[in-house]
């Protein structure tokens, strides 16, 4: 493997799209999404990339011109951050309910308002439900590997739906770090010309996008449910073979420290490495702490995810977003409601941190950590960091 | 023809070169009298079968598609509401990117979007602002029956002058729609695309020749097809041609094309004759007062005034 080459986190996904050949690109500005589509639109001016780059309106436009171009059998990328992707809302459900295996990248950003450019997950999190499968990079180089293993997951015949990757704004970004690039013949290798299942040909005209009766909605949304979960099974298959082939292995469920760590603090994103930081210190102060990360959020993979605490006493939740009004951030409400039929539950902390883009650091985890073990933190949950002068 | 090297050699279709062909099946679900429906059936018998359609959500989507029915003979889209040129732009985005590619093999196919007035003239005038505005090659073909009928003819910026709709009912605080009915072939046509008409399928040649040219010529077109509701506009189904025809000899709905720019207005009428006589056909209009009708008689006069100052102009 060559060496690894320090680049800002957006040019390495920029590269992997590039990499990945795709053969539309239909994006719209965004802080802190930019940098991204900057770049493409670059390769494509300079040739490096013979894709067309539709400069769309809006996002919203973005998601609908995706949805063409894939239905036309092309492939197609997009990327955006918050507002861009609240925008998109109403068209991400379209996307998956017609199968089509567009790749996104968003560069998570919280949402308005007040106006914040600045990283949190509230505005995936706002699409828990739009059906795609979603994942959770943590640092450069995962972002460049996944977004590459991304279209060879969407485009599968047996799971055929959009793929999102997510990163978090600035933090990752903006960041520059070293990545190992793969060179192009082997990427070829490992992702094959996209094979559309259907698409809009005029010498086999389909109907696309009809409308569901009463007597076929619920049988059509099933489908695309299932399609959904059993995905699962071929995105951990991508990335046991990206493992084999690049020697960089991913898991769903990624757990590290001491295996019989009584506490688990979950993450997913980039606050994992800051994390695992803080776990290293408590673990070398005797504490017996480990880390959970969850790297596929949809479709949540239930069962790694319980082999994974299994032993636990006691989980401190970190999550990204508010569910305002609810019992728990978003991540926590998931893992309750799946230890709600496990016969021996651990004790569940919440922890709301680095809302629009707060900073987070080891102290803080440990912090966490030490008010968890005196029973300091709230029972449902609590958000981190919030001055009471403010 | 008109600095348009694509319409030098163009061949006109007349009723002896009619396409025979239909590409929307008959047992559609459109209402008696429908004349949305005549259009569009006339846009897909000139586009032939090398075609893809992207269409809004609208009258026209629900009544070809329910599933496990399709009146479609042609790959066909639908998608939402407001995105309808969006979808076209990344349909004819995706093709080019595959052709140039080498990974289709055929001939280029139409790329035609279908919206009615409140797809096209409200809800999606964003995105199609935006398609015309980045010059993809293809038809946008807006079929005005001048409110959201498919919702139960709620009045849209496509709604004329003093026509009673159920959200804006004529009342005695109120004369029904009180907005002049909005300029879309005005406003496609201040993108700077290369093609521009109205069409009214009363004028089926008319309309036909349009589609032709607006497919000859390449990147954006756009045509605005009246078309004649009963359902909406409480007129009788059997009368819609006589509606629709109507619609032009009084110059309600004027025929006009804009090549490169160029206005040419494409059915004169000599002896136009008054706007009651339209109305007359329609109960939306029924609560029209005297005044009320010669306050759109002068409005409508102004208008052609307008487009006739256009066509004379020289530059």
């Amino acid at each position: 493997m060559t060496k690894a080459k320090g680049l800002e986190v957006s040019l390495a996904v920029a590269e992997a799209v590039k990499q990945a050949n795709v053969d539309v690109i239909a994006a719209y500005p965004i802080t802190p999404q930019t940098h991204i589509v900057e770049e493409l639109s670059v390769y494509v001016a300079n040739g490096e990339l013979d894709a067309e780059y539709v400069p769309v309106e809006s996002e919203h436009t973005a998601m609908s011109a995706s949805v063409g171009s894939s239905a036309a059998g092309a492939r197609t990328y997009t990327a955006t951050s918050a507002q861009g992707l609240a925008l998109m809302h109403e068209i991400l459900f379209i996307a998956s309910g017609l199968r089509l295996p567009i790749v996104m990248t968003v560069a998570n950003r919280a949402l308005s308002a007040p106006i914040s450019i600045w990283n949190d997950h509230g505005d995936i999190m706002a699409e828990r439900d739009i059906g795609w499968v979603q994942i959770f990079a943590e640092n450069g180089q995962e972002a460049y590997d996944l977004s590459i293993a991304a279209f060879k997951i969407a485009e599968d015949h047996r799971v055929l739906l959009p793929v999102c990757v997510n990163i978090d704004g600035f933090i990752l970004t903006h960041m520059i770090e070293p990545v190992l690039f793969i060179d192009q013949k082997k990427i070829d290798a490992f992702l094959p010309p996209f094979n559309p299942a259907l698409t809009l040909d005029p010498k086999k005209p389909v109907t696309m996008g009809p409308v569901g009766v009463p007597e076929v909605y619920a049988e059509s949304r099933k489908q695309c449910e299932q399609a959904l979960i059993n995905s699962r099974e071929i995105v951990a298959e991508v990335f046991d073979q990206w493992g084999k082939t690049f020697d960089r292995n991913y898991k769903l469920i990624e757990k590290n420290g001491p295996d019989e760590a009584k506490s688990l603090f979950i993450t997913m994103g980039s606050m994992g490495e800051t994390t695992m930081t803080a776990v290293q210190e408590l673990t070398d102060s005797g504490e017996s702490v480990g880390q959970v990360r969850i790297r596929l959020w949809r479709p949540f993979p239930k069962k790694e995810f319980l082999n994974a605490i299994a032993g636990a006493e006691e989980l401190i939740i970190i999550d990204r977003a508010l569910s305002p009004g609810s019992h728990n951030g978003p991540v926590a409400q998931e893992v309750k409601a799946l230890l709600y039929d496990e016969p021996v539950k651990p004790r569940v902390h919440n922890v709301i941190a680095g809302l629009g883009g707060r900073d987070v650091t080891v102290k803080d985890f440990k912090k966490m950590y030490a008010m968890s073990r005196k029973n300091e933190l709230d029972p449902n949950y609590t958000i981190w960091g919030v001055r009471s002068d403010a | 023809m008109l600095n348009n090297p694509g319409l030098e050699n163009f061949e006109k279709i007349t009723s002896k070169n009619l396409p025979r062909e239909n590409y929307i099946s008959p047992g559609h679900r459109a209402c008696q009298g429908c004349a949305e429906i005549l259009a569009l059936a006339m846009v897909m018998k000139v586009a032939g079968p090398n075609t893809i359609v992207a269409n809004a959500t609208g009258c026209m989507e629900i009544v070809t598609s329910p599933f496990p029915q399709t009146a479609w003979k042609l790959p066909w889209i639908h998608v939402a509401f407001e995105n309808t040129a969006a979808v076209a732009s990344g349909i004819e985005a995706g093709i080019k990117a595959l052709k140039r590619k080498n990974k289709y093999q055929d001939d280029l196919p139409n790329v035609i979007a279908v919206g009615g007035d409140g797809a096209t003239a409200d809800i999606g005038l964003q995105a199609l602002s935006g398609a015309l505005e980045r010059g993809h090659n293809f038809l946008y073909v807006c079929l005005d029956n001048e409110a959201y009928m498919n919702t139960g003819i709620q009045r849209s910026s496509s709604t004329p002058y003093g026509a009673s709709t159920t959200t804006s009912p004529a009342g005695s605080q109120s004369i029904g729609q009180q907005t002049w009915k909005k300029d879309m072939p005005g406003i496609a046509a201040a993108h700077n695309i290369p093609y521009v008409a109205t069409a009214n399928p009363g004028f089926h040649l008319d309309l036909m020749n349009k589609v032709k040219k607006a497919l000859t010529i390449n990147g954006p077109a756009y045509l605005h097809i009246y078309s004649a509701c009963p359902t909406g506009w409480r007129s009788k189904p059997e009368k819609s041609i006589e509606v629709s025809k109507l619609a032009v000899q009084t110059n309600v709905f004027p025929l006009y094309e804009i090549i490169n720019g160029k206005l040419t207005i494409t059915k004169k009428i000599n002896k136009p004759k008054p706007v009651v006589d339209y109305f007359k056909t329609q109960r939306r209009f029924a609560h029209l007062k005297e005044d009320d009708l010669k306050f759109i008689q002068q409005k409508i006069d102004e208008q052609l005034a307008r487009l006739q100052r256009l066509e004379t102009d020289k530059e």
